[in-house]
């Protein structure tokens, strides 16, 4: 808005005069023109050694890569100096969450379970907990650093995200020391249960015969029969007219 | 038509109270009324309608279109007790009510873990580092100097039609499979910025972080990033959404939702992957021996009819009839989609109309004379790779029925004789 409008229709005129003399031109000279603005990308693809490059942004100083490389791998690597007791994390999980978790992770309403469900994953209603199903103590806290407590993440300190991930291995009986002291150094040793419950992705294997050559058009399966209705689960929100919302 | 005049008069009545009190225009009401069949004689032929006799809103009035007031009820919705708060949820786009490849911006499904991030552009920033050679921080307009391309994807979340692995249960299309959209991405190719990094021999893996409140991290295998992965800053020409991940998000073509890092701030390469908690916790596939797929990162070829459907009824009775669709696979393109109107015994070819473009919506279409007797109507696909989409039986017979994510099954939808349409199992 400040900017003078006599400026702004200049600016508006030299772009269209650009745009017809492109248009005008021959097409071998647009063709040209294009083949030459992507030459750098083709050589800094080939030379492997010498890249060209666009030297466009700034490399981050250490304290601004220190201040927002906050996440940890199973090796420890990302760990930040620090430690916490079981007993220290009962009392920040009782203020910070346990008005979701619930007291003993049990977990209130809809908010998630964070203790319990051992030996529920084969089951008809697997319960998936840090104790049950998570292959990793680093994953809880780098889970807690970066996203909890849940409205005010990343409030907490260093020592405390140690002490209330303790306090959580605690919960699932993965710590059973109440004195035990979680630190950077110690973190990467604790084993969970289900670390060995993982395999690749390995569908392109164990589903080969979903990958067909034509499919069948005719007379494929026998009659079918209605055999569930969404209807009789009746758990589609509705408008106030009763129907499923959305139709008119 | 038939449908509506069959709604008990009192719903009517309340819609038309609700619409009126909304507009404040006792007209909007009679719109509506003639959009649904019954309408206002004064506004139809041989009657020239109101809005020809009087002159309509000028320029500018609107300095920001939105859709006509008639279409209000084509929204995101959600499902309440699906998950504790807002902040942390889903909404559904409207398929039922969409056509062509492309989801309007403001449609598209949404997924937050912390709210969503009303971010500066001014002060957002993306920093890559770890095992490249040249770290990198980069504001907005530098990413924008970088070269740009435009591209079409789907984006589906894993978990979509993740309620239906036990049986048919939420009964609209925009529930079982609405959390998927399809954009025009304009961004820099991840492939640039790393080529101006540069990545030392031993980084193998991406960490790539949101700046919203769940600072949501993942990880992502080098060869993708350097395949097809883009750095979008626009989405169908104009700037992202907030709900997207405004002002940049990560672009993973094919790849499950959840990898599509919204607000992205940050991009570790690293020589491990992290096993953060969206791909250990959450995002990984349970299988009936307890044991648990993990990097499922590919979308499996998938279609649905998106009308008729549970919220897009048959209004006109037997005749002619359109069933419209769409097909995806996180796998390339869509060789061929077949619908079946007999519950999967039957199938005939369905035609495909609009481009058929690589890990994009594909719309398509099947029209025939409806006799007005009931249908179990199903569509499936088969992508370029031969993959051909399987019946919900055949994904439990392998995955089980608490997988959660990848449900890609074939859908059924019971079309009664009335044109009702509901969500239903057969076997």
């Amino acid at each position: 808005m400040s900017r003078s409008p006599k400026l702004i229709i200049a600016v508006a005129l030299a772009t269209f005069a650009g745009s017809v003399a492109l248009a005008g031109g021959p097409g071998e000279k647009i063709a040209a023109k294009t083949e030459a603005k992507s030459e750098p990308k083709t050589e800094a693809k080939t030379e492997a050694n010498a890249p060209q490059r666009f030297n466009i942004g700034r490399a981050p100083t250490v304290e601004e890569i220190r201040g927002w490389d906050i996440d940890v791998r199973p090796d420890g690597q990302g760990l930040p100096v620090g430690k916490g007791t079981v007993a220290q994390g009962e009392k920040l999980f009782m203020d910070n969450c346990a008005s979701c978790h619930g007291e003993f992770g049990e977990g209130a309403g809809r908010w998630p379970v964070l203790a319990g469900g051992k030996g529920s994953l084969t089951s008809d209603n697997p319960v998936k907990t840090v104790g049950s199903y998570w292959p990793y103590a680093s994953t809880l806290f780098d889970y807690v650093r970066h996203a909890m407590p849940f409205g005010s993440p990343q409030s907490l300190k260093v020592d405390e995200y140690y002490a209330l991930v303790a306090y959580v291995l605690y919960l699932n009986d993965v710590i059973t020391d109440q004195n035990f002291e979680l630190t950077d150094k110690n973190l990467a040793t604790i084993k969970m249960p289900n670390e060995g419950g993982f395999i690749m992705d390995d569908r392109a294997t164990s589903e080969k015969a979903f990958w067909q050559k034509d499919p069948c058009m005719k007379n494929c399966i026998a009659p079918v029969k209605i055999t569930g209705r969404a209807t009789a689960v009746d758990v589609t929100p509705e408008d106030k007219d009763g129907k499923p919302r959305g139709v008119e | 038509m038939s449908k509506d005049k069959s709604l008990p008069s009192a719903a009517r009545a309340s819609r038309r109270g609700f619409l009126t009190a909304a507009g404040g225009l006792a007209a909007t009401a009679l719109a509506t009324q003639a959009r649904a069949g019954a309408g206002n004689p004064a506004n139809q032929p041989p009657n020239v309608p109101e809005w020809t006799r009087t002159l309509g809103e000028g320029v500018a009035v609107r300095p920001y279109g939105k859709p006509s007031k008639f279409e209000k009820d084509v929204v995101r919705r959600d499902v309440e007790w699906l998950t504790a708060s807002r902040e942390s949820s889903v909404s559904f786009t409207p398929l039922h009510e969409l056509e062509g490849i492309i989801t309007p911006n403001g449609l598209c499904f949404e997924r937050h873990h912390g709210g969503v991030a009303e971010v500066d552009p001014a002060d957002h920033r993306l920093m890559i580092h770890g095992l490249v050679e040249r770290p990198l921080l980069l504001s907005l307009d530098e990413i924008k100097r970088y070269p740009r391309v435009n591209r079409i994807h789907f984006m589906e979340c894993a978990a979509n039609s993740g309620m239906e692995w036990r049986g048919a249960q939420l009964n609209g299309c925009q529930f079982t499979h609405g959390m998927i959209h399809c954009v025009q991405y304009t961004g820099v190719t991840l492939r640039t910025l790393l080529e101006e990094t540069g990545v030392k021999p031993s980084g193998k893996w991406l960490l790539v972080e949101g700046a919203d409140s769940a600072s949501m991290d993942r990880s992502l295998p080098i060869e993708k990033a350097l395949d097809d992965c883009i750095i979008a800053y626009k989405m169908n020409g104009e700037a992202l959404y907030p709900e997207q991940g405004y002002p940049m998000r990560l672009v993973v073509p094919g790849w499950q939702g959840n990898l599509w890092v919204k607000w992205l701030r940050r991009i570790e390469v690293g020589d491990q992957p992290w096993h953060t908690r969206e791909e250990t916790s959450k995002y990984t596939d349970l299988l009936p021996n307890g044991k648990a797929r993990r990097f499922t990162w590919s979308m499996d070829a998938k279609s649905v009819i998106t009308s008729p459907s549970p919220q897009a009824p048959i209004k006109h009775g037997k005749g002619f009839t359109i069933v419209s669709g769409l097909a995806w696979s996180g796998n390339g393109k869509v060789k061929r989609v077949d619908v079946s109107l007999d519950g999967g015994r039957n199938w005939w070819p369905a035609r495909i109309d609009g481009p058929v473009l690589d890990k994009a919506l594909t719309r398509f279409y099947y029209e025939f004379d409806w006799n007005g007797e009931p249908l179990l109507l199903q569509s499936r696909v088969q992508d370029e790779t031969g993959y051909v989409q399987p019946s919900k039986a055949e994904l439990r017979k392998v995955r089980g029925y608490n997988s959660i994510y990848h449900n890609n099954g074939i859908q059924t939808w019971h079309v009664q004789a009335n044109g009702e349409v509901e969500n239903v199992e057969v076997a």
